[in-house]
């Protein structure tokens, strides 16, 4: 069965359909082989996986309210919460599907599937139905990850759910610590979301490396394909090594091998070397796609072209390959060697030069321009604020002494909050109100955008600077009850979720709005700041575009 | 359509139901994996049979899709753009594979060399060469038996897994051969070839399998086990996949498929096996020979 039924009278070749199916085709969407319909299909499923995510961000967050249990001590709600271990599952949960299921797939899935192609003037991905296997295997993944809350945690069929935290070390992870199926099907939700990941970031690659228009030399090339360019490298690089580890992991539960069991001679050290140097790369996966759309958005509202382009690119290139190189920063306190330390200290700072390179040239494309404070603007400059925070703060950790005392505190929670939720989410809704009208065909309100945007920064500033201070008195990571001493900052931050969560639904009406009232979109409704290929297509774009390529002097 | 034919060489693959049937087919497969090591949805524990209906179903998958590349390749929608672009995708997935084996040869060596430091806490800066060379002539060190810990002994690296290395190393001129051969279109030769380096994939199999069978350290008896088993174990999945990937260009050859100037099947085939080939060079190195260069008496007498 080599085509679609509705095509089968079409010849082969490079002709294809008369016309467009229709968009409630199942079989469009279903059997797709379009970049923009599967770049679609990821973006709802990152918003359906975000919005679980962000739900059990909330359920911690009314947690740890007040010292002692609110939800987790087996009676609120008639025990729906269950004990305290499905807290941790719920903190597991959290950063795993907010990681993997929802950052990723919008940002690398979803902007890049939509954007590469239309930016670099090619006419579909490379693979368009390796593409949507990329996409499918995301469901089955978040399926084995969320059956996994309801299978048993040991072996003996007590508890539910996986809830030794996103980094899974061993022994937690090994059958000493969770002997039951559950994080068994952790181990395999990961592996096809690794699987996913590769081909999808095989798939960028080849797009970007052999179908950009004639003319479009990599160094004309727009930042965010760069941005995909290097993120793509990092996931064919990184995620391999996370599929060994877990395959070990497996191995150890299931077969008796001593990876990191120390009685037969290995280490559950190891795992975290393993786990970490996919880990460190994982960051940079997150937020190199941000960084490209922060690029276009401060050049399209300062009518400017960004400052420093070469240098903006190679900057990306220089933190992909720095970022192999840090890992055990994320390790300081497993009794490593000082001069190792030293290293890993110093490779660390590094990290700040391509990244200061990119903040100071946003802000020097910012500078003498003609800016309007447009909503995707609001948000990118929120982000660069925020991820500032955030960068700042990761050098005090980056420090290995200093790390000693903050190390799985609230401290560091905070500081991976203001790059990641703070940072890359940011970078994702300002994408998402960049390129809304052309993605989607027609306007949303921008009061709406605007009011979400000033929610989501004022609250989310709320929820974590004062996990700064929490860190700093010494409270702990992935703990679901605290001392009476940490209420203040704690209360303080889950009101800063309530603001978070209005926000959401002021995001959500939007989304309504814009579907109900259909304002008809302008093919470029940014003007002359907005200067890459897709602006030169209608809103939406054609079922396939360019089939006279683009030609880029 | 809104604009008029296309006027470049891309491929614009039609609609196709295989990817999200693939991907029923990886959910049935891990759910029957979990089936068979923890017990699921009422599959007791060791079910040895519950993995099969995935792999049934994605052997059924991957069978139609390859099935449509052939037939999209011989309808000419692989355009000499296009072929760059699967060229591109095939040296990608192969450092992808190389990244994995990444994993276990750093396990493999962080723990030969360190695992007196991890042990003892102990490792003097000012001679890290002789430290590391101390590592590895305590390496490996035992392994849990019933009766207690026991002296590990290795496999002598002269015997079978040098003879391996020669089939490979050999396995590996002949397909150059068959390549060398389907370029200026002696198709006799290219079939000789490939079967000769099928017959060699197969014999190596063969040859592992009666290694593993007298092995004297067992895969959960010690991290050595673990370590050699699975890194040998991996490599060994990959020739058997290799060796299928050339029995079906083997195929193709025989019912008329490949041409001399386009051919990307079988030089796929060619770079996976040499791939192969080069991973094997690295496993018979370092976790067959030098072991047993810096440890005297561990391994078993030839």
């Amino acid at each position: 069965m080599s085509t679609d039924t509705a095509h089968a009278a079409d010849d082969h070749g490079h002709e294809h359909a008369h016309h467009d199916p229709k968009w409630y085709s199942p079989s469009r969407w279903l059997f797709s082989t379009n970049h923009k319909d599967i770049g679609t299909l990821y973006l709802i499923f990152a918003l359906c996986a975000g919005t679980v995510g962000f739900i059990f961000s909330g359920i911690m967050r009314v947690e740890l309210m007040h010292p002692g249990l609110q939800l987790f001590d087996g009676k609120a709600f008639g025990g729906f919460f269950g004990n305290e271990d499905n807290y941790n599952v719920i903190t597991t949960m959290h950063g795993l599907i907010m990681i993997f299921f929802m950052v990723m797939p919008a940002l690398i899935g979803g902007f890049g599937n939509w954007f590469v192609p239309l930016m670099i003037g090619a006419p579909d991905m490379a693979m368009p139905r390796m593409n949507n296997i990329s996409f499918w295997l995301m469901p089955a993944s978040f399926f084995l990850l969320i059956l996994s809350m309801f299978m048993p945690a040991q072996a003996t069929g007590t508890g539910t759910g996986f809830g030794g935290g996103w980094v899974m070390y061993p022994p937690l992870s090994s059958t000493v610590g969770h002997s039951g199926i559950a994080m068994d099907l952790v181990i395999f939700s990961l592996h096809i979301a690794g699987i996913s990941s590769i081909l999808g970031a095989i798939n960028f690659i080849v797009t970007i490396l052999n179908m950009r228009a004639p003319g479009m030399t990599l160094h004309k090339m727009p930042l965010f394909a760069w941005s995909v360019l290097v993120t793509a490298f990092l996931l064919v690089l990184a995620l391999p090594v996370l599929a060994g580890a877990l395959t070990m992991l497996l191995t150890d539960r299931n077969f008796g091998s001593k990876f990191f069991v120390p009685a037969g001679g290995g280490d559950p050290i190891m795992f975290q070397h393993l786990f970490w140097f996919f880990g460190h790369p994982e960051v940079y996966i997150m937020i190199l796609p941000g960084f490209g759309i922060i690029s276009h958005v401060i050049s399209t509202f300062s009518k400017k072209p960004v400052f420093g382009y070469l240098g903006m690119a190679y900057a990306m290139v220089a933190i992909g390959f720095i970022g192999f190189i840090v890992w055990a920063h994320h390790m300081y306190t497993v009794g490593m060697n000082v001069n190792l330390k030293a290293y890993f200290v110093a490779a660390t700072m590094i990290i700040a030069v391509p990244t200061g390179i990119k903040i100071f040239s946003w802000i020097a494309t910012m500078w003498g321009g003609s800016i309007e404070f447009k909503v995707p603007m609001l948000w990118a400059i929120g982000f660069i604020f925020l991820f500032t925070v955030g960068g700042v703060t990761g050098v005090v950790l980056a420090n290995a002494g200093v790390d000693h005392a903050l190390h799985d505190t609230y401290y560091v929670v905070a500081h991976f909050h203001y790059v990641l939720s703070l940072g890359a989410v940011f970078t994702l809704f300002c994408g998402w109100y960049y390129w809304f009208e052309k993605m989607w065909g027609v306007k949303y309100n921008g009061f709406l955008g605007g009011l979400h945007f000033w929610l989501t920064f004022i609250g989310s500033n709320v929820i974590f600077f004062p996990q700064h201070f929490l860190g700093l008195q010494g409270m702990p990571r992935r703990y679901v009850d605290y001392t009476p001493a940490f209420e203040h900052w704690h209360t303080i931050s889950t009101y800063g979720y309530m603001i978070v969560a209005a926000g959401m639904v002021i995001f959500f009406i939007s989304l309504a709005e814009a579907a109900i009232r259909r304002r008809k979109a302008e093919a470029n409704p940014w003007g002359e700041g907005a200067t890459t290929l897709e602006w030169t297509l209608s809103s939406p774009p054609p079922f396939h575009q360019y089939n006279d390529l683009p030609r880029v002097r | 359509m809104a604009d008029g034919a296309a006027k470049h060489d891309y491929h614009l693959v039609k609609p196709s139901p295989w990817p999200i049937l693939a991907s029923i087919g990886v959910l049935l497969l891990f759910l029957g994996g979990g089936a068979y090591m923890k017990g699921i949805f009422g599959i007791p524990k060791g079910t040895w049979w519950a993995p099969l209906p995935g792999v049934a179903w994605l052997a059924w998958v991957l069978t139609g899709w390859w099935s449509d590349v052939l037939k999209e390749s011989r309808g000419g929608d692989h355009t000499e753009v296009v072929q760059i672009s699967l060229r591109y995708g095939m040296a990608l997935f192969i450092a992808s594979e190389v990244m994995f084996f990444v994993a276990w040869f750093w396990e493999f060596f962080e723990m030969a060399i360190f695992h007196q430091l991890r042990a003892n806490g102990h490792f003097d800066l000012a001679n890290p060469d002789l430290e590391a060379l101390k590592g590895w002539s305590n390496w490996p060190v035992t392994q849990i038996t019933p009766d207690g810990a026991k002296q590990l002994h290795t496999f002598n690296p002269f015997g079978l897994p040098l003879v391996n290395t020669l089939i490979l190393l050999l396995s590996g001129t002949t397909v150059t051969w068959a390549h060398h051969a389907l370029q200026v279109n002696d198709r006799t030769s290219a079939k000789i070839g490939l079967l000769l380096t099928i017959l060699l994939g197969m014999s190596f199999t063969f040859f592992q399998a009666m290694e593993y069978s007298e092995a004297k350290f067992t895969f959960d008896g010690s991290l050595y086990g673990s370590a050699f088993f699975m890194a040998t174990g991996f490599h060994g999945a990959h020739v058997i996949i290799g060796t299928l990937f050339l029995i079906v260009c083997l195929a193709r050859l025989l019912t008329g498929g490949m041409k001399p100037n386009k051919h990307l099947g079988f030089e796929f085939a060619a770079w996976y096996w040499h791939f192969v080939d080069v991973v094997w060079l690295f496993l018979f190195v370092f976790v067959y020979v030098a072991p047993t260069l810096v440890w005297p008496g561990g391994a078993e007498p030839g």
